[in-house]
């Protein structure tokens, strides 16, 4: 029988030892060298039965198929859209991805200009990570008003909160609307008082993600802000 | 004569006082600061992000870059002039070559991480501290890696070996010197940085590889605490 040499929620750096022992299953972050399972980045640990993984608590985003992010136009080409997408890789945005049928001709500024930021959703990821973007479905938009923050990507589930319940949470305190990218583009948009108080949240979330007790601390300090009793509905 | 005592009344296997810590250059996607004695270095890791000119991409892997620089202000004598010298090419590409088995960059192609090394303070062992803080940097970005590197300079000064020099011992007149930096890749004990200045026997060097080995360990142990630091619970 293997050995546990770290505990569940534990950072760990990389070429730490994890667990010893064949009877351990190596997952994302961690790698196996003869019978021990090393951590290969800075992250927590997470146990699960056999398998073992290291949530990652730092890192840019790496794009993937299914994400909706938010995203800056850099470029337009004859085609369509260069878009950044706070990631090692720019995705593109075809003519025939947009919102709306666009005529060849088409002056492409007219739906999207250099410096717009849309919310999109990725629809391929090529192994040579070339990056493909889509805007047919629903709340992909351009983002007119509000305002921009970026987040650690690694820190966007906390923000979300199981089923949506932390961003819920500040939309009902602060009135304001707030769309969260996969990527940690954050938009924000609402009165300018209660911007800042999201921001202030949200920069609180990022930093105190990992310790236990988030939601509740998040919840005193909203309340704090606002003057606002917050009544939130449990989740299973 | 012989050298029976060190300039600074360290022991022969002592390193000099280590601080470290991890993220403290806000912009960057990682960094750290390392001192040793006298020595100071800081490392910025930038990326993986979009490599220029286009033509350095490698589709296979993504591409690790190091840049060294003594600030002009940093050394004891005359003013370091600015820029690049042949000096510092050399010691970038070490250190980059140091670091490059540790790291694993197959998940993004087409890219480069970017490692800056500032050294606003020296006290000879620039390289060894260049390599500590930058490895502990690109933990900090979240990169991949299989393993931490910690690096220390053994010498040889007159008759005895002695760890981790500083500028008296390297410049010792009444006798001669021999200082040899070694990086070690602390989980596997792999030597991924070995220079020689200076003359030194057989039976010596191989005594050098094991105390640089002992006191890499140190290092390591150093670098892994302060990386772990700056996510501790804190206790409110």
């Amino acid at each position: 029988m293997g050995k546990l040499l770290v505990k569940e929620k534990t950072i760990v750096t990389p070429g730490e030892e994890l667990a010893e022992g064949m009877d351990f299953l190596p997952a994302e972050g961690t790698f196996r060298d003869k019978d021990k399972i090393i951590s290969s980045g800075l992250g927590l640990v997470n146990i699960n039965g056999r398998i073992i993984k290291t949530i990652p608590v730092a890192g840019r985003y790496a794009p993937k198929k299914g994400d909706t992010v938010i995203a800056k136009v850099t470029n337009i080409l004859m085609s369509g859209w260069i878009l950044d997408i706070d990631s090692a890789y720019s995705a593109v945005l075809s003519v025939k991805e947009a919102k709306d049928f666009i005529r060849r001709d088409a002056d492409l500024t007219k739906y999207y200009s250099i410096g717009d930021y849309i919310v999109t959703d990725i629809v391929m990821v090529t192994s040579q990570r070339l990056v493909d973007a889509s805007m047919k479905g629903p709340g992909m938009r351009k983002l007119i008003g509000g305002r921009i923050i970026n987040v650690n990507c690694h820190k966007v589930p906390r923000i979300i909160g199981k089923k949506g319940s932390m961003v819920s949470m500040i939309k009902q305190a602060t009135d304001c609307s707030i769309t969260v990218g996969q990527n940690g583009v954050v938009w924000i948009n609402g009165s300018p008082e209660n911007e800042i108080i999201v921001v202030k949240t949200i920069r609180k979330i990022e930093q105190e993600a990992h310790i236990s007790g988030l939601t509740d601390r998040i919840k005193i300090f909203l309340e704090k802000e606002t003057n606002k009793k917050i009544n939130i509905e449990k989740v299973e | 004569m012989s050298y029976t005592k060190r300039n600074d009344g360290r022991k022969f296997d002592e390193t000099r006082p280590i601080e470290a810590k991890a993220g403290i250059i806000k912009r960057a996607d990682g960094s750290a600061y390392f001192k040793m004695g006298k020595t100071v270095a800081y490392a910025a890791v930038y990326g993986p992000r979009e490599i220029h000119p286009k033509f350095l991409q490698n589709p296979k892997n993504g591409k690790l870059r190091c840049f060294y620089n003594m600030m002009p202000f940093s050394s004891m004598g005359d003013r370091v002039r600015p820029g690049a010298n042949r000096r510092a090419k050399e010691i970038a590409m070490v250190t980059e070559k140091a670091l490059l088995p540790v790291v694993d960059l197959t998940e993004f192609p087409n890219s480069v991480v970017d490692v800056f090394i500032e050294l606003p303070q020296t006290d000879a062992g620039t390289r060894c501290a260049g390599i500590c803080a930058a490895s502990m940097a690109l933990a900090d970005a979240g990169i991949s890696m299989n393993g931490m590197v910690a690096a220390v300079s053994i010498g040889r000064v007159d008759d005895k070996l002695v760890v981790d020099l500083d500028y008296s011992e390297e410049s010792y007149e009444d006798g001669t010197v021999a200082d040899i930096p070694i990086a070690v890749v602390s989980r596997t004990g792999e030597i991924s940085l070995l220079q020689m200045d200076g003359e030194l026997s057989r039976d010596d060097l191989k005594k050098a590889l094991e105390m640089a080995k002992k006191s890499c360990s140190k290092i390591d142990k150093i670098q892994k605490d302060a990386l772990k630091k700056k996510y501790e619970v804190k206790n409110e």
